[in-house]
């Protein structure tokens, strides 16, 4: 699939845009890495070893490499699994893959200015997505602008989806079947923080391109958000001339770790054209809460994320497309070991646990008065190992089960994962 | 010590490696599913098998793709989970005939109601007057040998006249087939007419049809077929390729037969013989035979799907005003019960029986028999309370 930015390049030409970033951070590998991230990762407590970042600083929290003088902070990250899974007794046997490369580089234009790009080559370079490209002025800590390509703050994994930061191999399917992750947009915005004491409160708020109807016209056959970002046209202009408003309010308290709540909402169908009513104005709205902590005296960081999502489907459709959806997860890491391991200084093992679940179709059959069901459920334990705290190696086992829209008997699908990823 | 550290790592090796088989997910047995491919097929049919299996399950159409603008589902797979019988919300209506002089409502959207639409079209409603019927998404199982049942053996199951005095008179539905349809060899005609099958009241002729209306009918696609629209009535391009409905036409003939499950068990086999003797094999007839195929593992045949594919007066209470062809309302054909035992399993977990799941169970199915089938159902009456569940044991075994 061509991106906006590739579209109509020959292949050759898009590898151009590989080769001088590899140029630039092959050298710099060496150099010294700078960042507060590193030591909150080597004290696995993200979240509380610095009280005042909140997840809406994702984006920026991420090891950086500059070299010399130069005004420009490479960085980037790469991950690559392998698999092998049964679906009821039936596998595909195992599949290698290297599902994103990614590349991000930032930079102060002046002082409280500053630009950060992420630009995603996923699975082999098949896709190469803009994810982010956003400058941000800062007039005060509580008023800032950002205005480009941004990811839009709903639920906690949209905006914080790197690789390296996870201890598991998939990403969550609430966050990325149901909610669009990584969903990013075209558009402009504010956002903010205030300290007191303990705490921290942030919110942002922006207007930005967004869904169309491909949400409720797709081949997954239900109603499905994600559908939406396959139309790089929203890059260029919005669907329906209508923004699509996110909003975040975040706070965290240093002992207790952070939650946010969130909202995503619009009208997503193009009700007009050429000043000619099509279909009257449909919208959806998405809500959400997410939250992450570190339980005191185990260390065994929780977080978790969970969606509420309801569209106006048209009357027309039948009850295969829901108009309520809802999911979430639940992951939970465990250190067990940190200490000097193979070598190195300060590795960390731990065990970990996923719990997931998403409901496509939230309702009854209006024939029937039955369960409409077409849902999914799933259970991911497994283990990772920190050599270092820019790179996690990772064991997962898989078992998930998931209903057609009627509720018959279950498809199982289990597996196991290892994979390794990496800032570099 | 070298060769006992190898020893031990390929042992641990061998145990991880069977360890983490038996986390994974067992295949079902196959008596317990109904999809998959008849045995024997190479490996060429094989390739044709799945090419239908991801057109039939797989190959979701949207208003881009072709969908409607009217229509009643957005893929083969929504009405038919796991190649099995539909679910009420997956229900088709069908309207505007109540004799043999035809459809009467072709104008208004007849004999289809197209329920459904994308935004900004509106669905078809049921024209005041027209006389309709629900119709449940049949199962798909075992398509390939009802296929190929010759002619002549429907003919000799037919007893019109009920010459034989047992108050069964099934009749071979005489019907007229589109020009696309070519009669399979051995066809039998009466003025123009051929012997048709498929369908409720078996008013389709072959799988090629039944595809390419469906196609049309169901979700608005537009074939060499059936290449008018449903919405417009106008001639357009198709939207699918002929190789395509040709792969899902090969995917149906040649989805297996539903294997019956515990059949030597007493209980069960107890059951069967109760279902002969109360007159349920005289429709649903055991065992019917396979002309020539060049499939091979279809092709002259001997097997048991309880159907005699003839068109049976099924009384007052199964009349809903609608029929096709030159069939009565009250004439439906009599349905295979083979899989049946496996309906809940395409049907979230319960029962929807019958021509429009109005029967939440076996036995009320069979209750609602009337018509030819109302000797058995007096039969069935009469049974104690272990015979009825030896006989609904028998059933839910096919």
């Amino acid at each position: 699939m061509k991106t906006l930015y590739t579209y109509g390049w020959p292949e050759s030409r898009r590898l151009f845009l590989l080769l001088p970033f590899l140029l630039l951070i092959f050298p710099v590998f060496s150099q010294t890495d700078s960042s507060a991230w590193l030591q909150r990762l080597e004290a696995l407590s993200p979240a509380d070893s610095v009280p005042k970042q909140l997840n809406m600083d994702a984006v920026y929290d991420r090891p950086f490499l500059q070299m010399g003088k130069m005004p420009v902070a490479l960085g980037g990250y790469v991950e690559g699994n392998t698999a092998y899974f049964s679906t009821d007794g039936i596998s595909e046997g195992f599949s290698f893959q290297l599902p994103r490369l990614t590349l991000f580089f930032a930079s102060t234009v002046a002082r409280r200015i500053k630009f950060l790009s992420e630009i995603e080559f996923e699975e082999g370079g098949r896709e190469i997505n803009i994810e982010f490209a956003s400058l941000d002025i800062q007039l005060h800590p509580a008023l800032n602008l950002r205005g480009g390509v941004l990811m839009n703050p709903i639920g906690a994994f949209n905006q914080n989806h790197d690789g390296p930061k996870w201890d598991f191999i998939s990403r969550p399917v609430s966050a990325t079947q149901l909610l669009p992750a990584t969903w990013s947009n075209v558009g402009f915005g504010l956002y903010g923080k205030w300290y007191t004491g303990d705490w921290t409160l942030g919110y942002e708020i922006y207007l930005t391109n967004g869904f169309d109807e491909s949400i409720i016209n797709n081949e997954q056959n239900r109603t499905f958000l994600p559908a939406a970002k396959a139309n790089n046209d929203r890059f260029e202009e919005s669907s329906n001339g209508q923004p699509l408003v996110t909003a975040k309010l975040s706070l965290r308290q240093f002992r207790l770790g952070e939650i946010g709540f969130s909202y995503m909402g619009g009208i997503y169908n193009k009700f007009q054209e050429d000043g000619l009513a099509l279909d009257r104005k449909r919208r959806l709205h998405t809500y959400a809460v997410d939250f992450n902590t570190t339980l005191p005296g185990i260390g065994a960081k929780l977080t978790g994320e969970w969606a509420w999502i309801t569209i106006d489907v048209p009357e027309t459709y039948g009850q295969q497309f829901g108009s309520r959806q809802q999911g979430g997860f639940l992951d939970v890491v465990q250190p067990v070991f940190r200490k000097k391991m193979f070598g190195w200084e300060k590795a960390v093992f731990s065990v970990v646990c996923r719990l997931e679940y998403v409901d496509w179709n939230t309702g009854r059959f209006r024939e029937t008065g039955g369960e409409i069901a077409d849902d999914f459920k799933a259970i991911v334990p497994g283990v990772s190992f920190r050599p270092t705290a820019q790179t996690v190696l990772r064991l997962n086992y898989l078992y998930q089960r998931q209903r057609d829209i009627l509720g018959n008997p279950p498809a199982s699908t289990a597996g196991w994962q290892f994979g390794v990823s990496s800032y570099f | 010590m070298q060769s006992i550290r190898t020893r031990y790592f390929l042992f641990t090796l061998c145990a991880l490696l069977v360890a983490c088989e038996k986390t994974l997910p067992s295949l079902p047995a196959d008596q317990d599913l109904l999809d998959g491919p008849v045995e024997g097929l190479n490996g060429e049919q094989n390739k044709r098998f799945l090419a239908g299996d991801v057109a039939f399950n797989d190959q979701v159409f949207t208003g881009t793709t072709g969908l409607g603008p009217l229509f009643v589902a957005t893929s083969c797979g929504s009405c038919h989970a796991g190649d099995g019988k539909g679910h009420p919300s997956t229900a088709l209506t069908r309207f505007g005939q109540s004799d043999d002089t035809g459809n009467q409502f072709l104008h208004l959207g007849g004999p289809q109601l197209q329920h459904r639409a994308l935004p900004g079209f509106a669905p078809e409603q049921i024209p005041v007057g027209a006389g309709f019927a629900k119709m449940l998404p049949p199962a798909n199982t075992g398509l390939g040998f009802l296929e190929l049942v010759p002619d002549a053996e429907l003919l000799t199951l037919a007893d019109p006249d009920d010459a034989d005095g047992d108050g069964v008179s099934g009749r071979v539905h005489w019907h007229l087939i589109p020009a696309y349809i070519q009669p399979r060899p051995g066809a039998v005609e009466q003025n123009g007419r051929y012997i048709t099958r498929f369908g409720k009241k078996a008013a389709t002729y072959d799988l090629l049809q039944q595809t390419a209306v469906a196609y049309n009918q169901d979700i608005g696609i537009v074939s060499n077929f059936e290449p008018f629209d449903t919405y417009s009535g106008v001639e357009l391009d198709p939207e699918i390729s002929n190789q395509t409905i040709q792969d899902v036409v090969f995917y149906l003939r040649t989805l297996k037969a539903p294997v019956p499950r515990n059949p030597d068990d007493a209980e069960i086999s107890a059951g069967q013989t109760i279902f002969s003797q109360i007159g349920c094999a005289k429709c649903h007839v055991p065992t019917l035979h396979t002309g020539p195929s060049p499939i091979g593992p279809l092709a002259s045949r001997t097997f048991h799907p309880y159907t005699d594919l003839l068109l049976h007066d099924m009384g007052s209470q199964l009349d809903d005003g609608y029929t096709e062809g030159t069939a009565a309302t009250f004439e439906w054909r009599t349905p295979a019960l083979w899989g049946l035992g496996l309906s809940k399993n395409s049907q979230g977990g319960q029962y929807f029986l019958l021509h429009d799941g109005r029967a939440p169970s076996i036995e009320s199915a069979i209750l609602l028999h009337g018509g030819e089938g109302d000797q058995s159902r007096s039969a069935y009456q009469q049974l104690d309370d272990h015979q009825r569940n030896q006989l609904i044991r028998f059933l839910e075994s096919l």
